[in-house]
This record gives C-alpha cells, structure tokens and sequence, in this order.
C-alpha cells in the first residue's frame, strides 16, 4: 500500500514535471513573439487561469478594485450636458423630417422642440444613466452598454439642440440619416473586414490602404472598360468586381508577410498603407491626370424596395439607396450567422483563440489564415468602391481620410461581433454627419472642432464607455507549429 | 530587436524532437530552420574555407538589406517606366521598334535615379564645390525631423508601443515650441533651449495622453494616437485662425514670425540649408541609445517590450513604464517639429508635421529600433526626399514613387527569408525564421 502511495506520488510528480517542463515550454514560445497589444498578454493569462470564474474572484478576502472610469467619463460629459442647460434659451430648434423622397406615403410634420426644456429632460436621463453607471461600480458590476449608448445619444441630442436652437431654418432629420448611412457604409465594410482577419487571428491595419485601393481600382477599371466598351452597365459590374480584387492584391501582402514569412503583423500593415497611400497617389498624378478618361465619375444604380422604401423616415434611408448598401446588409447579417453558427466560423475562431487545438484536431492553421485574410481583405476593397462608383464621385488622392482606422475602432468596440461592431460604425458614422450639418448650418462652435468630435468620440469611447473589450486570444501571433 | 535576443529559447524547446514528426505542417524549408536551430553551431575556427567564408558572406543579414534596397528600387523602376508619357508613346509603336521601346524604358529608368541621385548626394553640374555638396546638406536638413521622430517610434518600439501619433505629437510641439519662439523677448542662449524644450514638451503632453490612457484603461495606444493625429490637425487650424497665433492683419492661418534669438544658426554656414537641429538631432542620438541600452528606465522599457509579464512578476510597473515610453516618444516626435518652426519666416503652419511622424514609423523599422540604425536609416530617408523633389523637377516622376520604395524597402528588409527566397540564398545557420522577422 505505502509503495503504491509512493508510486503515486511517484507518478504525480513526474506528471507534475511534464506539466511544468509543458508551461516553461508556453512561456518560451510566449516570450517568442513581442506583444504589442496588452489586451491581447491580459486574454491570455484568462486563458490560463480559465478555471476560475470572474466570481470566484469576489470570494474571501480578495476584492477586486471597483472600476470608475466609465461613471468619471460620464460624469464629465454631464457636467458638459448641464453648459448646454444653461446656455440654452427658450428658443425652439426646429426639426423637419421631410425626406429626400417627397412621394412617400406618410408624411410627418415638422416638429419644434422647446430647446431649453428638452436639454434639460436629456440631461436628466443623463444624469439617471450616470446615477446607475455609479452604483454598478460600487456592485463590481458592467454596465450594461444599452445604457451608455442611450447616454451617447442624449448627449448628442441634446448638443444638436444646443446648436441649432432659435436658429430659423429647418434642421432635416431625414438628411442627417441618410449622410450617416453614407459615412458609415464604408466603416462597416472595413469593420467587417478587420472582423474576417482577426477572428483567425490576424489583425488587419491596412483595412485603410485597402478601402483607398478599392476606391481607386474600381473607377479605374470602371474607366477602362468604359472607354474599351461604351458600355456603362458593364464598366460599373468591373469596377464592382476590380475593387475586391484589388483588396486582395493588397491582403495578399499581408498574408504572404505575415502568414507565411511570421512578420509582424502591426509592421506589414503600415507598409501596405504606405504602399497604397503612395500608388495610388502616384498613379494618380501620373495616368489619370494625362488621361482624365481614366478617372471617371459613374454611379451605381439605387434599388428601391417597393414597400419598405414607404416607412416614415427610415424607409427611404435604409431601402432606397445603391446595390452596394444591400450588399453590405446581406455581407453583417451573413457574418454574424455564419462567424458564430456554421463550420467555418468555429474553425475561424479556433484559429484566432487557439490555433494549437485547431490544429491538434486537424485544422491547418495557416491555410485558415491566409484564405480567410484575403476574404477580409476582398470586402475591404468592395468597401472602397463606396467611396466612389456608389456615390457617383470620382478618385481623389486620399480619399479614404482615416476611416479603416475607424472602422478598426469600430470593430474592436463593437467586442469583434459584427452587429455590435454594425453599431458602433452607424454611431461614427451618425457623429461625422452631425458634424459636417452643424458646419453648415452656421454652429456657434469652431467648425475644427467639430471635426475633432468623431475622433474625440472614439478616444472616449475606447478608453472608457465600453470598457475591456476581449480580442481573439492569439490575434497578432503568428503561428509557426 | 538586434541587441538582444530573447528568441533564443524557443531552439532549446526539445533538441531531440522529430520536426516532422512533432509538426507534420511545417515546410520544408521551416522544418530545414528547426533541424539547423537545434544542431551545434559551426563555431570551429579551423574548419573554416573559402567555402564556409563565401556561405557567411551569401547568408549575412546585411546582403540581405542590400538585396532588399535593391530590389525596392527595380520595382519603383518598373513603376517610374509604367507611369511615364514617353514610354506610352514608345509602347504605342512597339511592334515596329521594340529596340526603341526598351531604349526609351532604360532612358527613363536611369535618368529618374541619376537626378534622384544628384539631388541627393552630390550634383555634377555645379558651379563649384559649395554647389557640388549642397544636395548632401539637403538631405542632411530633410533628414533631421525624421531622425528625432524615427528616435521617437523606436523607443516606443522598445517597450512595444505603436505610436503612429507622431503627427500629432509634432503638431503639438510646433504650437508649443512656436508660441515660446514669439511671446518671450529673451536672449538667444535662453531662448532657443527654451524653444526646443518647448517643442518637446508639447510632444510629451501629446504621447501622455494615449500613455495614461494605455496605463489606467488598457486603450490600444494604435486606435488612440491615430484618432488624437485628427484632433491635432483640426486643432492647429483652429489655433492659426485664432488671434494668439494668427499674424496681425492676416485673415489666412499664416503665424506670427518667430523671433531673431529663437532661429536655429546654421551649421555650414548661410550657403547651406542644414541648422544646428542637425547637431541637436545626433545629441538625441546619443541620449537615446545611453537611455536606451545603459539607463535603468531603458533596462525596464526593453523588459516590457519583451515581456510584459516577467517585467511584472520581476517587480517592475508596467504601467508607469507604457507611461513613460509614451512620454518619451512623443517628446522626440516633439522635437522634430523644432528643425522646421525655429527657422526664419513664418515658423509654425498647418502642414508642419508633413508626412514625417508616418514616414518615422518606416524609419525605425529600417533602423531595427536601434538609435544608430535609425539616424542611418533616417538620412537614407531625406536623401530619398531631397532626390525625390529634383526627381520631380526633372524627369516629372511624381515624388510618390519614393513613399512607395521606402515602403518596399522596408517590407522587404522585416523577411528576410523571402528576400532569400527571391535570390536563392541560404539560410544562415543557428538562425530560426522567428528569430530573423522580429
């Protein structure tokens, strides 16, 4: 009996062993790859400590610390919301919902809100949020996010008043939605590509270069063939099917680099924004300023759905508009079914949360890897064309102006789950509208400022509204075997 | 990334270990790196030949870096060619002349790189030998800002911070180092040290902010320094606008001049462009390399870089260390602006962080992080622009193919087992791919 609890005991070393000589083992290969990102080094040491469960952390004498970055945010924004009060008059702030489509069914009237009043019930919803956002710090809770964007959309509303009380025009409700649904359009395209690339584990920076790229490819090829064909039909079909292509030109170099040779994933994405930035740049003040045929406005067409194009304010902005905008409502329902209910999405996530266990079990990791980039990558470059042959515009240089790094800020806060993400995009979107109507509308504040408001939105954002968001475990590591 | 090595580990994972067998989706080539990192070195001085010398010499990095330069400027060749009239016109008649065509082709190939090169490093057709040299000091002056926000990105880079926000952060020192330049009447020795702190402060406060954000809520420094280059931009063209900055009786954002005492003297004298923010840059060379590899905080910044977890369990804060590495890099960003606002003329204006803070990013990877490499590394940088505008003005290349060549440069040099793919090198031996591409 003793010789067997000795054996055992025996037994268990040596296992222990194993165990330890397994971990030293991670840690090596942990050390071999440079974070660059801490949420990522944070996700990982969950893993390792898995078995315990956020509440077993609450048990016997260890407290976690309460988290008050999120009511401090608050509180500051409310106190912002209060100026508003106060600097608010009785004056009224005229809405008018009439639409760009005047043959709609139901028409609704103008509406005049009291501005003062109005401020004033918002901030207090505010204030009710910010109350809350308090008392789930003290209980160690997360604040649920439907409350923070509710207080998003206060505020903002409440700042629309502030700017547009007494003044005598209409302010056209209908009009900032529909430019909120065309500024977000291509934030939810490059979203949904960084989606793609970093469930299998790949963080994709270059969704900027790749937007540019597209915009670019598709008038030119648009171009081409109109100038080889006459045919216009024909010239917007390839510019639709030149611009992910030229995405996946583009995420061919990040999956060849990055897969394949295990460069730094951050590294080759700048690159490949450089590279776009500057080609397109170059062909631009080359080919298509001797050849003005080459950059060519042509517009895709716009569908409209027969009923319900009907519905009041909304119909016209969400079913009356270009081909690529339903290809995009096709592309985030698809994602968020396929990424989470169907095989390839399980396989994808394998790749990106443990790529050992995928491949243990007969997944190659790698292969998983570069398809699923170049995929991404394709609907990127789809994104692109927004910029140009969906709206009728020609290329100019630069033309993509920041936006895949939103929309990478759109995905990382919408938590990698594409109608999260979906969101957080329209809320960019909806930020940057409101900004470009105020500058017109004559805003009592400097016009540079409210073109500070999405990029400020976003600091705020994510710093602090949304709190931790977990990434896929093994984003940004390549995976050598 | 070259000073230290902490991939050594990984080679000592199982010596005895089958690679096939272990990871049947390695490649060839990889399971060839696994069997070369486990086996012994050749380190026995007497079995060296000619053979194993002309082995090291093809296996070195640096003809992998040669190789790399090269072959980005073959391809910004074939670009220059593709996007150029004459050749449009020679390829319109190629099945009649085809010898014309290739002639017109190389023609335009090296007269884009002859002027890029005389515009860069020396100029044949000058008058004398002030003339001859002038392009070397004007690389020397393009290159300066780039050093000191190449400086920035690397010490980022040390402790594994991205910091793209060196447009901002140089923004924010131009206003700050400029606001000092014109409001104070001091002399020149207190003034223009107190311009070029300024310059660096102003970077400071603007890398602090994603650093205390990185510290106290975990904000991924990439998405916030970009979102805070915006707010930057908008902010410098609120800021010339406004009375503080804007010249009296201007109704454009055109700044207050700077005062005579905060102007940089130049270094080789009034023929030449280059200012004493040259030599200013190779002293923050120097700090940055003895901050880096001999200070205590360099110690921790390099810990955290390359591991954050055994940084913390062996004591040090990582937090305060992102902090402080943010601070620093903003600061250097900082002082890249000081080279162009403390100049005579109208200092400060909207476009005075140019392309710089982006084109650091590419030169301290060029540089591997390492301060020397990347002063180095920023000079190729400005010839390649100072080239690049002679370039323009000569040939009509647009200068974009330079941003495109750096770029190709860059990727290039970070595989290098691509690079010896290309040419068929051979892999060095005792060197795994993990180890090359960090």
């Amino acid at each position: 009996m003793k010789n067997e609890n000795e054996k055992m005991k025996m037994n268990n070393n040596s296992a222990d062993l194993s165990a330890t000589s397994a971990n030293s083992v991670e840690v090596a290969s942990e050390r071999a790859t440079p974070e660059l990102k801490q949420d990522s080094i944070v996700a990982t040491s969950n893993v390792s400590q898995s078995s315990k469960t956020p509440k077993d952390n609450y048990a016997g004498d260890i407290v976690v610390p309460i988290n008050w970055k999120t009511s401090i945010i608050f509180t500051v924004l409310l106190g912002l919301a209060c100026l508003f009060v106060l600097f608010s008059t009785d004056a009224q702030a005229r809405f008018s919902f009439i639409g760009l489509n005047e043959t709609a069914l139901i028409q609704i009237p103008n509406v005049n809100l009291p501005a003062q009043i109005t401020i004033m019930v918002l901030t207090v919803a505010m204030a009710i949020v910010t109350a809350l956002s308090y008392y789930k710090a003290i209980q160690r809770q997360k604040m649920n996010i439907a409350f923070s964007i509710l207080f998003g959309f206060s505020w903002v509303f409440a700042f629309l008043i502030w700017q547009i009380q007494g003044k005598e025009t209409d302010f056209y409700v209908t009009g900032l939605l529909s430019m909120t649904m065309a500024l977000s359009a291509p934030l939810i395209f490059g979203a949904m590509c960084g989606m793609v690339c970093e469930h299998v584990g790949v963080i994709n920076i270059a969704i900027e270069g790749q937007l540019l790229f597209g915009a670019f490819s598709a008038v030119l090829s648009g171009s081409v063939i109109k100038i080889a064909t006459g045919n216009d039909g024909l010239a917007l079909l390839g510019g639709v099917i030149m611009a992910p292509i030229s995405g996946v030109l583009l995420g061919l170099l990040l999956a060849v680099f990055s897969v394949k040779y295990f460069v730094n994933q951050m590294i080759v994405g700048v690159l490949i924004n450089v590279l776009a930035t500057g080609l397109t740049a170059y062909f631009y003040s080359t080919i298509m300023t001797e050849n003005l045929a080459l950059n060519s406005a042509m517009k895709l067409p716009v569908v409209r759905i027969p009923i319900l194009a009907d519905i009041p304010i909304i119909g016209p902005v969400l079913f009356d508009q270009s081909v690529l905008i339903y290809i995009m409502y096709i592309l985030v329902i698809g994602l968020q079914y396929m990424l989470f209910h169907s095989r390839w999405g399980l396989r994808m996530r394998a790749c990106g949360e443990h790529p050992k266990a995928a491949d243990t079990l007969g997944v190659n990791v790698n292969r998983t890897r570069f398809r699923n980039v170049l995929l991404g990558s394709a609907i990127a470059g789809l994104g692109g064309a927004y910029f140009t042959i969906a709206q009728g515009l020609v290329f100019g240089e630069g033309m993509s102006s920041g936006k895949g790094f939103i929309a990478l800020a759109a995905m990382i806060m919408g938590g990698w789950k594409p109608l999260n993400a979906l969101a957080v995009a329209c809320l960019f979107g909806f930020t940057d509208a409101v900004q470009i109507l105020l500058t017109t509308f004559g805003a009592s504040i400097p016009s540079q400022f409210l073109l500070m408001m999405p990029y400020i939105v976003t600091v705020f954002a994510i710093a602090g509204v949304i709190g931790k968001v977990t990434p896929p475990a093994q984003e940004g590591r390549p995976y050598v075997g | 990334m070259t000073d230290s090595n902490p991939k050594a580990d990984i080679k000592r994972v199982d010596p005895t270990m089958n690679p096939s067998k272990a990871n049947p989706k390695l490649s060839k080539e990889q399971q060839q790196v696994f069997i070369d990192a486990n086996t012994p070195r050749r380190n026995d001085p007497e079995a060296t030949s000619w053979h194993d010398t002309v082995y090291q010499i093809l296996s070195s990095t640096w003809l992998v870096s040669v190789l790399s330069v090269v072959f980005a400027f073959i391809i910004g060749g074939i670009l220059i060619i593709a996007a150029n009239a004459e050749v449009h016109v020679a390829a319109e008649h190629f099945t009649e002349n085809p010898g014309g065509f290739f002639a017109v082709c190389w023609d335009t190939f090296a007269k884009a790189y002859f002027s890029l090169f005389s515009g860069s490093v020396l100029n044949f057709n000058g008058a004398d030998f002030a003339k001859m040299i002038e392009p070397l000091t004007s690389t020397l002056t393009r290159a300066t800002p780039l050093i000191f926000a190449g400086l920035g990105l690397a010490v980022g880079f040390k402790a594994s911070l991205f910091n793209i926000g060196g447009q901002g952060q140089i923004v924010m020192g131009a206003l700050l180092s400029a606001l000092i330049g014109f409001s104070f009447d001091l002399p020149a020795g207190l003034l223009l040290p107190m311009c070029v702190i300024g310059g660096f402060v102003g970077g400071a406060f603007w890398g602090f902010i994603p650093g205390i954000l990185k510290a106290k809520t975990q904000a991924n420094e990439v998405i916030v320094t970009i979102m805070l280059n915006y707010v930057a931009l908008n902010f410098i063209r609120w800021a010339l606008l406004n009375p503080v900055y804007q010249k009296e009786g201007q109704n454009v954002p055109i700044a207050k001049p700077m005062s005579e005492n905060a102007i940089y003297p130049k270094v080789f004298g009034a023929a030449f462009t280059t200012n004493f923010s040259f030599i200013v840059a190779l002293i923050a060379v120097a700090v940055v390399w003895w901050l880096v590899n001999r200070s205590y905080l360099g110690f921790e910044m390099r810990a955290v870089g390359l591991n954050p977890f055994a940084a913390q369990n062996a004591g040090i804060k990582v937090n305060s260390i992102y902090l402080w590495t943010m601070i620093i890099s903003g600061g250097l960003c900082g002082l890249a602006a000081t080279s162009s606002v403390l100049v005579p003329g109208t200092g400060v204006s909207q476009d005075v962080a140019s392309t710089f803070g982006f084109d650091a990013i590419t030169v301290a990877l060029l540089g591997r992080s390492n301060p020397i490499g990347t002063c180095l590394a920023a000079i190729l940088f400005g010839a390649l622009k100072a080239g690049g505008y002679v370039m323009q003005a000569q040939t009509q290349t647009p200068i974009d193919v330079v941003q495109i060549i750096q770029a190709l440069v860059v990727m290039f040099i970070a595989a290098p087992p691509l690079v010896r793919k290309i040419f068929h090198l051979p892999q060095p031996i005792g060197k795994d791919i993990l180890e090359e591409v960090a």
